[in-house]
């Protein structure tokens, strides 16, 4: 991280320095040397930073007026939405801001897997990247328990049923995570609790996760290594932070447009009917974001393998540096690869749309086929696909990619020692 | 083999999107459509439209349905039917309230005052069930919002009262209607042509009484709604005008390097 060496100009910034290098750190963020040719499809990573504070920010203030009780919870999210001054205003940000946490980390997660950003030597990032993506996913589940309406209730009914598939010990582990014998008051207390947590806990993970980025620095669309600094990179501040700050502005505009004009689109106007444990809803649907991974849940006819299969579906994310065994990172160089990159890209949508739908005829036999050809992907196409395929020539760096001739990243490096 | 590829999974994307539009479009019926004063970047609530609707309300609908997160002083607030708030004193007075308990411990009834929220006709669900042949009428106030077809779906729906069609029997205290899931509802036709009197002269036909109390539910609902519309129309011009400067600034900097942004 201190590959440069800073010293305060004023003593005491020096003397403070000294003792905690604040400005040390500082000075390495505004330093930073980031490739220059970075697209748009990298400003995610400010965008979800921004999406994260607005989260805590809001969900800080909901907490201030909202009742963690199953008699009192809906009545006080009426109340935020009625009496408290702006509550409505803070209440569809946090609602929608979940949404757009999604789009943007499913954007981010897609640009890494067509630049190859996963790849030596950044996998631990990647991975840490899948433990936020994790726990995300139980954040936004929780949170949308804690309305208490009627897509609460049943939605936190069916997910939290699918331990009891765990053999012997699920139906325990069910009534130990619930409370109780049924989703009711102290399953609502502790999700309150966890949905409180967790966002800390990311923060964390995202600390690290940036932390982990600056050791080797960004990859970028060519996905060669480059020297830093060089004529390939610019300075963090001001190049990347204006640049950022513009895509930002832009993701902003249609983050308000969702809470101004359609703040309900998004969810299911089931869950402004409060949570009934007699009347069940007519289909059970989980939020957008989390619909593919229901679609592959409902495709397996057995509970047990279907769980398996979904939890699987996430977690083979976590050893994709290791099942891609090609060199190259990025699509652009890898003419086959692309063209499945983008098989793929269709294939996670399809599973969101058949998730949305009811799980049967010829829904669930698309789900079944979208499922087998996920796993392909990432078992079979992925490694096969770095001994077969013959991939483009690389340049040799960001400013010469004209120069570039050789087709491997090895003899691109030899070439890059000998040129200097 | 490239483009074999491309053009089959291209093939099948347009299959499969052909396919569900028309599985939803062979369950969904078209519900009727009017022109509401609260859509769009501007919308705002008709205000003569909000006062007849709290009519209907008040005369039809209230005797079974609760509005129970709808207090009577917002009735006078900004952005709602804008009572004056001497009418709103008044109407909340011509409810009784029970309040207690006294310094004798007793239960006692009083007028109603803008602070309380709107009475509800019955005590609780299973007395609403009780006096509805088990079915609850269901509370009002976000009614609009928990109903996939939003205000569209509670104006067709009040209009949808139809003979049942032959070959469909149905059981005592079942009516059909055509906007109804399945068809069979349990509230009898509440509206009929000049069932209430509108003081302002409008005709109250069964149409325009749907139409009045469809938009008072969505002003319940959503009692903001002004104020999210004024707002939003301003941050969005906001954030326009500032993205602009920022993309202008984001050139001039980056023109210091010769990169393309």
């Amino acid at each position: 991280m201190s590959d440069h060496e800073y010293t305060p100009k004023s003593k005491f910034g020096k003397w403070f320095n000294d003792r905690l290098p604040l400005l040390s750190l500082a000075s390495h963020l505004t330093d930073y040397p980031t490739p220059k040719n970075l697209n748009y499809w990298w400003t995610f990573g400010g965008i979800l930073t921004f999406c994260l504070i607005t989260q805590i920010v809001t969900g800080l203030t909901l907490a201030m007026h909202y009742i963690a009780h199953a008699d009192m919870a809906f009545e006080s999210v009426e109340h935020i939405m009625r009496d408290v001054n702006y509550g409505w205003l803070i209440r569809y940000i946090h609602a929608n801001g979940a949404s757009m946490f999604f789009l943007a980390v499913y954007i981010h997660i897609f640009r890494s897997l067509f630049y190859g950003s996963y790849k030596s030597p950044r996998e631990i990032i990647w991975i840490l990247g899948i433990i936020i993506y994790l726990l995300m996913m139980a954040a936004a589940f929780m949170g949308y328990v804690l309305p208490w309406g009627q897509m609460s209730f049943w939605g936190a009914t069916v997910i939290t049923n699918l331990f009891s598939a765990i053999p012997l010990v699920g139906e325990g582990i069910v009534t130990w995570l619930w409370g109780g014998y049924s989703v009711d008051n102290p399953t609502l207390t502790r999700f309150f609790t966890l949905h409180y947590l967790i966002p800390f806990l990311i923060l964390g993970l995202v600390v690290l996760h940036i932390w982990a980025l600056h050791v080797p620095g960004n990859n970028n669309p060519v996905g060669i290594d480059i020297k830093k600094p060089s004529k390939d990179t610019v300075p963090f501040h001001p190049y990347i932070v204006i640049k950022d700050g513009f895509a930002l502005l832009m993701f902003m505009i249609v983050f308000a447009f969702f809470v101004f004009y359609t703040p309900n689109i998004l969810g299911h106007a089931d869950n402004y009917i409060e949570a009934n444990p007699l009347v069940t809803p007519a289909h059970i649907v989980p939020e957008w974001y989390l619909l593919p991974f229901y679609a592959i849940l409902r495709s397996v006819p057995d509970k047990l393998l279907g769980v398996v299969a979904m939890l699987s579906a996430i977690l083979i994310l976590a050893a994709l540096p290791w099942l891609d065994t090609s060199k190259i990172r990025s699509a652009v160089f890898r003419p086959l690869y692309k063209q499945f990159y983008w098989i793929l890209v269709a294939d996670v949508l399809i599973l969101g749309y058949v998730g949305a739908m009811p799980a049967e005829g010829l829904y669930l036999l698309i789900a079944r086929v979208a499922t087998a050809y996920y796993f392909l992907h990432f078992l079979v196409i992925l490694p096969v696909l770095g001994f077969k395929e013959k991939t483009l020539p690389i340049p040799l760096s960001i400013t010469e990619p004209v120069l570039g001739g050789s087709s491997n990243l090895a003899t691109a490096k030899n070439k890059e020692g000998l040129n200097n | 083999m490239k483009n074999l590829l491309k053009t089959k999974t291209l093939s099948l994307i347009i299959l499969l999107i052909g396919v569900s539009f028309n599985s939803i479009s062979a369950e969904k019926v078209e519900y009727l459509k009017t022109d509401w004063s609260f859509k769009g970047l501007f919308g705002k609530f008709d205000r003569g439209a909000l006062q007849r609707g709290y009519q209907v309300y008040t005369e039809v609908c209230s005797s079974c349905h609760s509005m129970k997160y709808v207090s009577y002083r917002n009735l006078a607030e900004k952005g709602g039917p804008e009572f004056t708030e001497a009418q709103a004193k008044a109407i909340a007075a011509s409810f009784e309230v029970i309040d207690g308990p006294n310094e004798d411990g007793e239960m006692f009834t009083r007028p109603g005052k803008l602070s309380d929220k709107f009475v509800m006709p019955y005590e609780n669900v299973k007395a609403a069930q009780a006096a509805n042949g088990g079915a609850y009428p269901p509370d009002m106030s976000v009614l609009v919002k928990a109903r996939g077809g939003g205000a569209n779906y509670i104006y067709s729906l009040l209009q949808g009262y139809e003979d049942p069609p032959i070959g469909v029997t149905l059981d005592e205290g079942v009516h059909y209607n055509k906007y109804m899931y399945g068809n069979k509802i349990k509230m009898s036709n509440p509206l009929s042509d000049g069932l209430v009197e509108y003081n302002d002269g409008t005709k109250a036909t069964i149409e325009q009484m749907s139409k009045d109390v469809t938009t008072f539910l969505m002003w319940t609902a959503e009692p903001h709604l002004e104020a999210r519309h004024q707002m939003g129309f301003k941050a969005i011009v906001y954030l326009i005008i500032l993205t602009v400067l920022v993309y202008f600034s984001m050139k001039r900097i980056w023109s210091r390097i010769e990169t393309e942004v």
